[in-house]
Formats: structure tokens, C-alpha cells, sequence
């Protein structure tokens, strides 16, 4: 990849822009990841393969992929949670391994646990003292992003009395009550109700109009598509694809699809058959953009009755999908559904 | 010089103060000085002796339990319940964390036995009717023991960075056990057994962490005074014991990966 | 579970549990009948080295001597309440307590008392009380105290006024030894036992303890040294009866009669002194001095 230069991952034939102007927000480059596994840690796992991209500053930007994917780790891995086995990472052009980068970035982590004998109050405060505010100031900001993520009601209750929504939120306000620069939030609307899920997106767009970088995980794909300005592909470990949410699902080609009925008597063209599938009484064809006009034409010729002509517009699902090999995914659906 | 240690501390301090287990444990203690005074009125002639025994005893070994059941669980519950995370993508240097976190437990212990300590002079107070200078020997005793409690949560720290609580606890135990024994090993190495043997023995009286250092309970009890020579030492050593542990421990911790 | 269920169980467990509990008290009893017939009436000292629980108290050593120490005079306490004879872990509870704390003086004290006290009174072990004190002087060479516990020793239970004589004198050289240690050496080497040393040592013994029981001893002891003055002093009015009348007096009274003395004395235990059957002064048997009196008789 060409830093300040035009042409960036290309991936099945996928080219896309990525101009980047001066110091990425997120720079990773051949990021890896091995954990020794066995009884005697002789084998190793690799959960992170030679990652590589940039987030600009100002984008909210998506990181996508199934569960263990390596998303979680790859986070971990910029926060210093965990060192990797090779490979760099930069944010705002201050090496990972750079205690003093920290005061620019916050991090909600996933399903997010705090000290629960603490108040939300108290833990806010707890937060702020890592950062050098006067006491004015700290008092300032625990209040003021109290009421940002609404718990201004719920200040002085001690966490474990806090059901998982609001927990998330206190989690979202420890993030960003130091005014960051690039906020990273791992699965943030994961286990949340349509209504959370709504504010979160409210807040994350928020933070996108200050002009800060939002880097967040999800499996949630409505969620990117709405979101992100970008996103990337992440299974198994490995980069699939980078790109703009439509670009990533250009990739596989758009087609139609042409439902036919055939007279009695009748069969199907020779050249079609192969594209042909039943589909009750009817039948199905899926043929690209570019020969439509001519599988049309077959079909004439076979007296065929035309019942539809229907553009087929992949979503990331059906990507993710044919990426992921399943063919059905009840949890997606459910996504879908509360969409 | 950052100030995290210090709010960490405190925090760590709250955390112990919201425990109610800790609670249950002073009242015990102090149950305890109730019963030296009625020890004392059986064994006529030596009620001193028995309370400031008893009592002594009791700090000691409330504290040592504190000091290890919370200490191997002191870095070890922060990463099994991943509240790490969001505190070390602050900026945070990870030793300054640790640093936190000992004092904190140190800051708990101190004040606990201070509540103990004020419950054995009333103790005092109410067999002799009177506060002597003798008795400031036991503040010095009681220092001692509260050197033992750093040592101990040293130790505790250092396993509680890389080892499940159960394992942490039996190795920080069988290091007091066997430090308490160390001037054993050296008076029995003396007599008998072979050159290898008593350099072995040698090496390990002198690595161990040599608790019997700090018991005056007994020489406190019989009104000694102690050599203020002692007390620098002891000090000294400790420090030194400690900030060894504590450099071990920060290397261990500062190169984990968390779970 | 069905509601009924559940009501079920809490109904079984109200009637049961009372019940089940209740079969345990007979149980228990047949149980603690069989075990005491097993294990004999005897207590057991099951760890008798001193030096392996000061090394299992794990520094809390000085505790533990006070908590065996507290055994130790419940033990002693108990036996002479009861009136038993059997004081055989006397000494190996004395000598744990010691090895655990050397600096327990009192442990010394009550050692060299009731270790050395004839039958009822003390084990009759004069040997296991020296053997203690030496001990304790060996591990407390500047305790002049524990001189005085072995001199005591030597000359109340052993007569042997030679070596308290010796044991006084080396105590006497202590720095901070009272003054009377070395009149006590000097004077025992002249005059062997006298009642007057005797009676200074055991007061001296019951002033410097708060001890119940090593007072009530001390008590006894001088109560029968002030009865044996009494007796003597009685004697010496019975030849002066003997020279002014020429005959022997036939009871205490004739001495009163005489004007020899004004009224008849009792002795401590609140009996009047009578004349044995050879016409010398005794202790009225009835009273609970006699015993006392005549067993520690032969002792000055």
C-alpha cells in the first residue's frame, strides 16, 4: 500500500481511492498475532495475520467480522493490552508502545466491567484523574458527560446495580469525558435494545460532527452500513477487504435475476440451463448485468413468459455470508429485522 | 512524577472499605482484646504478659491473613475481570498501576491495625489503669509487624501478576513459613552435613525472606526495649526485600499479555 | 415445582429436622459414655517437646507458653481441688510452657512449689523442680529470682542446707539481688534450718505472688510454722506449770487456771490446743490443722 498515493488494498479486483492526506489517524502495518497453544504451548495459534490498513482522521470507520475473527484482539493489541509477535501500528503518529498517546484515545471495551463498589459518579472521576485537569475542571466533565450519556439520574448508584445499557453508557462517557481524538469502542451496541442501539449511533455520529475518529468493531452490519465511512473485512484472522460499505459489496458482481414461466412442451435454452433454478411453477435466472438483454432474447426465442426482471443488490449480509460460507444466520436476521 | 500510584491507592483503599468481609474480620479482632483482658484475670500475676501477648498475636496474624487473601487477589481480579481494560488504555504506565494498588493494600492494612493497636492500649488501659513509657515498646512492635505486612504483600503481589489466587496463596505461605524458619536452616547447617549442603543452606538463609526478624512480640511482652539500631535495620531490609519484588513483580506484569 | 409440592417439603423438614435432632441426644450420650470408657480419666499431653511447638507456632511462640501456662495451673489448680494425687503431667506441662517463653518466672515459682509439695499438697517431685529451675537459670543467668526458687528448694523440701547455702550465696552475687539473699546464705550455713529462716521464705514467697493457689500454699505453710511456735511456747509454759506445782498439767486449761496464761490459744484453723495422751502440747485432731501439722512435723 502507497502512503499519499492513489491505489490502495486491491482485493478481487476492487480498487478503491485512498488518498491519504498527512498523518493517518490509525496506521496499522503487517500487524500479527501468535499465541502458544497446547498443553506444553509447543503449537501456535496465529489470530492475527499481517494486518495492514489506515483510518483517517475525521471517519467512523468500521471494523467488521465474525466472532473470533480477531477484532477483539486487534484492539487489544492498540491498546497495549497485549504485544504483538510482528508488525507496527501508529495512532496519530505516536508509536503504540507510547504511554503519553493514550491521553488522545479512549477505548470501550466489550461487555465492559468496572470496579462495581464504585458509583458512576466515582468511577467517572476515577477516569478523569489520568489525565492532568484541575479539580474544577475533572468535577466539570464527570457532570457534564453524566448527563451526555444520560445517568445524571443514576450518579450516585453503585454500578452493580446498573443493568448492561447503562453500564455501556458509563462505559461510553469514561471514553471520551477527556475529550480524545480517536475513540475506539468494541462491539458498543452489542446486547443493547433498539433504543440504545439509537443513542449509541446518535452519540457515535456526534462525536463524528467534532470531528473525531471513531473506530469500532461490530457484527452488527446495519449498524456499519448506516455508520461507517469505511470499513474493513476481518475472518480468521485475515484482512478480506477494505473499502467504502457499497464498494466492499461491489466486489462480487451485481447481477439479475429474470423469473420465467415455460409453456408446456417447452425447455430450457441450452446456454441458460446451467443458471436456471427451479423456483415453484417458475424459474429462476441469474445472469449479469451485461447479458441481460441477451439471455432475454433466449428466453423469447423458447416462448418463455417473462414474470419479473429484478436487480440483485447485495447487502454486507450477503457478503458476509458468501465470506463466512453460511448460508443461513439466524442472528443476522434478527438484526435485519430490527433494522 | 505522575500521580497515579497515589489515586490508585486510594481507590484500592475504597475498594477495601466497601469489602464487609473486612468488617467481620475486625470485630474479631477486637473480640480478641476483649478476651485478653478475661485471659488475663485467669492467669493472675502475668495480665500483662497474656494481653499484650494475645494482642500482638491477633494483629499479627489478622493482618498476615489480610495481607495475603487480598494481596494474591490484587492484580489477579483485575485481569480476570477485565477491568484492566479500560484502565490501561488510559495513560498509565503499568508499574505506576501496580505501585497503586500495594500501597493501597498497605494504606487498608496500616489503618486496620491501628484500629487493633488502639483497642489493645485500652486493653492495657483497663488492667493497669495507666499508660506507661513501657508501653510505647509496643508501637515498636507493632511497626515491626506492619514491615511484615509489606514484606508479606510484596510477596503476595509478585505471585498475584502471573498466578491464580489458590497458588499465589500457597506460595506466598510457604515463603513466610520458610522465611520464619531461615535462622533455623542456618543454626542447624552449622553443626553437621557436608560443604554443599551448608552452602545450599547458607544461600538459602540468606534469599529467603527472614521473617523471625521482625518478632518482638515475646521481648515486648517482657517489657525489653528494643535497639533503635534494630529498627533501622529492619526497615532497611524490608525496603530492599521489597523494592526487589516490587521490581520483579512490575517486569512480569509490564510484559503480560491480559487475557 | 407445583406449589404443593413445595409445601410438602417445608412440612417434612418442620417435623423432621426437631425430630432428627432430638434422636441425637441420647446418641450422644451413649457415644461420650463409650469414649471416656476407652480413653482413660486421664487428660494427654500429646505434644511434650517444647522445642518442636515453638517451632510449629510460627513465631507466636510467647502466646502459646501463656496459653499452656493457663493449662498448667488449671491442671494443678484442679488436682488439689479434687483432692487427686495423680500430678504426673505436672512437669512435662511446666517444661513445655518453659521451653516456650524461658522468661516466665512465674512458671519457675510454681514449679519449684508444687512440683516439690508432698502428696496431696504437690507432685513430691523435688527432683523435677530442680531440674526446671536449673533450666530456667541456664537460659535466664541474670534472673537471681530463680537462685532463690533452687535455694528454696534445697533447704524446705531437701534439707540439704549445704548446697541452699551454696545455691543463695551464687544468687546473692547477681547484680540487682536483694540484700537478704546473701544474710540468708550466711545464716543458713551457720544455723542449718531454723524456723525463723523458714518462716522469712515462705512469707517472702507469699509477698512476691498474686498467685490464688501459691498463696494459699505459702498460707498453709506458715500457719503450721506458727503453730509449731505455738506448741513450743506452750511447752516452755508446761515445765514452768511442772517446776511451781510439781506435777504435770492434765489440759491446757490448768494453764489458764494458773495464771500461766490468760486464756486457752487456738491455732490457726480456730482450735484450741490440748495435751496429747504423753501430756505434750498438740493440735486438737478434730481440728484441719492436725493433719498439716504432723505430716510437714520435722521440718523447722
Amino acid at each position: 500500500m502507497e502512503l499519499g498515493g492513489v491505489s490502495a488494498i486491491d482485493f478481487r479486483g476492487c480498487v478503491q481511492k485512498n488518498v491519504v492526506v498527512g498523518t493517518p489517524a490509525i496506521e496499522i502495518e503487517g500487524l500479527t498475532k501468535d499465541y502458544a497453544v497446547g498443553f506444553w504451548r509447543k503449537r501456535t495459534r496465529r489470530a492475527l495475520d499481517g494486518l495492514t490498513f489506515q483510518v483517517r482522521e475525521g471517519e467512523v470507520f468500521g471494523f467488521l467480522g465474525p466472532n473470533g475473527a480477531g477484532k477483539t484482539t486487534t484492539l487489544k493489541l492498540l491498546m497495549g493490552l497485549i504485544f504483538p509477535t510482528s508488525g507496527t501500528a501508529r495512532i496519530r503518529g505516536r508509536s503504540i508502545d507510547d504511554v503519553e498517546m493514550h491521553r488522545e484515545i479512549g477505548f470501550l471495551p466489550e461487555q465492559p466491567y468496572f470496579y462495581d463498589y464504585l458509583t458512576a459518579r466515582e468511577l467517572l472521576d476515577y477516569s478523569a484523574r489520568f489525565f492532568r485537569f484541575s479539580e474544577a475542571d475533572r468535577r466539570e466533565r464527570v457532570t457534564r458527560f453524566l448527563e451526555r450519556v444520560g445517568l445524571s439520574a443514576a450518579a450516585d448508584v453503585q454500578l452493580r446495580r446498573f443493568s448492561k445499557g447503562m453500564l455501556q453508557r458509563v462505559g461510553i462517557a469514561q471514553a471520551i469525558l477527556h475529550d480524545p481524538q480517536v475513540i475506539f469502542l468494541d462491539e458498543p451496541t452489542s446486547g443493547l435494545d433498539p433504543v440504545g442501539r439509537r443513542e449509541v449511533r446518535d452519540i457515535i455520529l456526534d462525536l463524528q460532527r467534532q470531528g473525531r475518529t471513531v473506530f469500532f468493531s461490530t457484527h452488527i452490519l446495519p449498524d456499519a452500513e448506516v455508520l461507517c465511512d469505511r470499513v474493513a473485512v476481518l475472518v480468521g484472522g485475515k484482512l478480506q477487504g477494505v473499502g467504502t460499505p457499497q464498494e466492499i459489496v461491489s466486489i462480487e458482481v451485481q447481477g439479475m435475476e429474470i423469473l420465467f414461466e415455460l409453456p408446456t412442451g417447452r425447455s430450457v435454452p441450452g446456454a441458460l440451463a446451467g443458471r436456471v433454478t427451479p423456483s415453484g411453477v417458475a424459474y429462476r435466472l441469474e445472469v449479469p448485468e451485461a447479458e441481460l438483454y441477451d439471455s432475454i432474447s433466449q428466453l423469447r426465442a423458447a416462448e418463455a413468459r417473462i414474470l419479473s426482471v429484478t436487480q440483485l443488490k447485495p447487502t454486507l449480509e450477503d457478503y458476509f455470508f458468501r465470506l463466512v460460507g453460511r448460508e443461513t444466520a439466524p442472528s443476522y436476521a434478527v438484526e435485519v429485522a430490527n433494522k | 512524577m505522575s500521580s497515579v500510584p497515589l489515586f490508585v491507592a486510594v481507590n484500592t483503599f475504597r475498594e477495601s472499605v466497601r469489602d464487609r468481609v473486612l468488617y467481620n474480620l475486625i470485630f474479631f479482632a477486637l473480640l480478641m482484646m476483649a478476651s485478653a483482658v478475661l485471659v488475663g484475670q485467669i492467669s493472675i500475676g502475668i495480665e500483662r504478659l497474656v494481653i499484650i501477648n494475645l494482642g500482638l498475636s491477633a494483629i499479627s496474624l489478622l493482618g498476615l491473613v489480610m495481607s495475603v487473601f487480598i494481596g494474591v487477589g490484587l492484580v489477579y481480579k483485575e485481569i480476570e475481570k477485565r477491568t484492566l481494560y479500560s484502565i490501561l488504555a488510559k495513560p498509565v504506565r503499568r508499574w505506576e498501576f501496580l505501585a497503586g494498588k500495594y500501597f493501597g493494600l498497605l494504606l487498608t492494612l496500616a489503618i486496620n491495625t491501628a484500629l487493633m493497636t488502639l483497642g489493645l492500649f485500652l486493653a492495657l488501659l483497663y488492667v493497669d489503669h495507666a499508660i506507661g513509657r513501657a508501653d510505647a515498646h509496643i508501637l515498636l512492635a507493632v511497626y515491626f509487624i506492619l514491615l511484615e505486612f509489606a514484606l508479606v504483600t510484596a510477596l503476595a503481589l509478585f505471585f498475584s501478576c502471573f498466578s491464580t489466587p489458590i497458588l499465589s496463596t500457597l506460595y506466598t505461605l510457604g515463603l513466610y513459613v520458610a522465611g520464619i524458619f531461615a535462622s533455623d536452616l542456618r543454626d542447624a547447617g552449622a553443626l553437621s552435613s557436608s560443604g554443599a549442603v551448608k552452602a545450599v543452606r547458607s544461600v538459602l538463609y540468606y534469599a529467603l525472606p527472614n521473617f523471625s526478624n521482625f518478632n518482638v512480640i515475646g521481648a515486648t511482652a517482657h517489657g525489653d526495649a528494643i535497639p533503635m539500631s534494630l529498627v533501622w535495620q529492619n526497615t532497611a531490609y524490608a525496603a530492599i526485600y521489597i523494592l526487589a519484588l516490587l521490581l520483579a513483580a512490575s517486569a512480569v506484569f509490564s510484559n503480560r499479555n491480559l487475557k | 415445582m407445583v406449589a404443593s409440592a413445595r409445601n410438602k417439603q417445608i412440612w417434612l423438614a418442620t417435623l423432621g429436622v426437631p425430630l432428627l435432632l432430638l434422636s441425637l441426644y441420647p446418641l450422644q450420650q451413649s457415644i461420650a459414655e463409650k469414649k471416656e470408657s476407652i480413653a482413660a480419666q486421664q487428660q494427654e499431653l500429646l505434644l511434650r517437646s517444647g522445642k518442636l511447638l515453638k517451632r510449629l507456632s510460627l513465631g507466636y511462640d510467647s502466646l502459646l507458653a501463656d496459653i499452656y501456662w493457663t493449662r498448667t495451673v488449671q491442671y494443678n489448680g484442679g488436682i488439689l481441688e479434687r483432692g487427686e494425687s495423680d500430678f504426673s503431667l505436672l512437669a512435662p506441662l511446666l517444661d513445655v510452657t518453659t521451653d516456650l517463653d524461658p522468661r516466665l518466672d512465674v512458671a519457675y515459682q510454681y514449679g519449684a512449689i508444687f512440683l516439690s509439695e508432698r502428696v496431696p499438697a504437690g507432685a513430691g517431685r523435688p527432683d523435677q523442680a530442680i531440674a526446671l529451675v536449673r533450666k530456667g537459670i541456664a537460659l535466664n543467668p541474670t534472673n537471681w529470682r530463680l537462685y532463690y526458687n533452687l535455694g528454696f528448694v534445697y533447704y524446705w523440701y531437701l534439707r540439704d542446707y549445704k548446697q541452699a547455702s551454696q545455691t543463695f550465696w551464687e544468687g546473692s552475687k547477681i547484680p540487682g539481688a536483694l540484700p537478704w539473699m546473701g544474710a540468708m546464705a550466711a545464716h543458713i550455713a551457720e544455723t542449718g534450718g531454723s524456723r525463723d529462716t523458714s518462716r522469712f521464705m515462705w512469707s517472702q514467697i507469699y509477698e512476691s505472688t498474686k498467685d490464688v493457689t501459691v498463696r494459699a500454699n505459702a498460707l498453709a505453710h506458715l500457719q503450721v510454722l506458727r503453730a509449731q511456735d505455738d506448741l513450743d511456747l506452750l511447752k516452755t509454759f508446761i515445765e514452768t506449770y511442772k517446776k511451781r506445782t510439781g506435777r504435770a498439767p492434765s489440759s491446757v486449761q490448768d494453764l489458764v487456771n494458773a495464771g500461766l496464761i490468760l486464756g486457752v490459744p487456738e491455732d490457726p484453723g480456730g482450735f484450741a490446743y490440748v495435751l496429747d495422751a504423753n501430756g505434750e502440747p498438740a493440735v486438737d485432731p478434730q481440728s484441719p490443722m492436725a493433719e498439716r501439722v504432723r505430716d510437714w512435723s520435722g521440718r523447722k
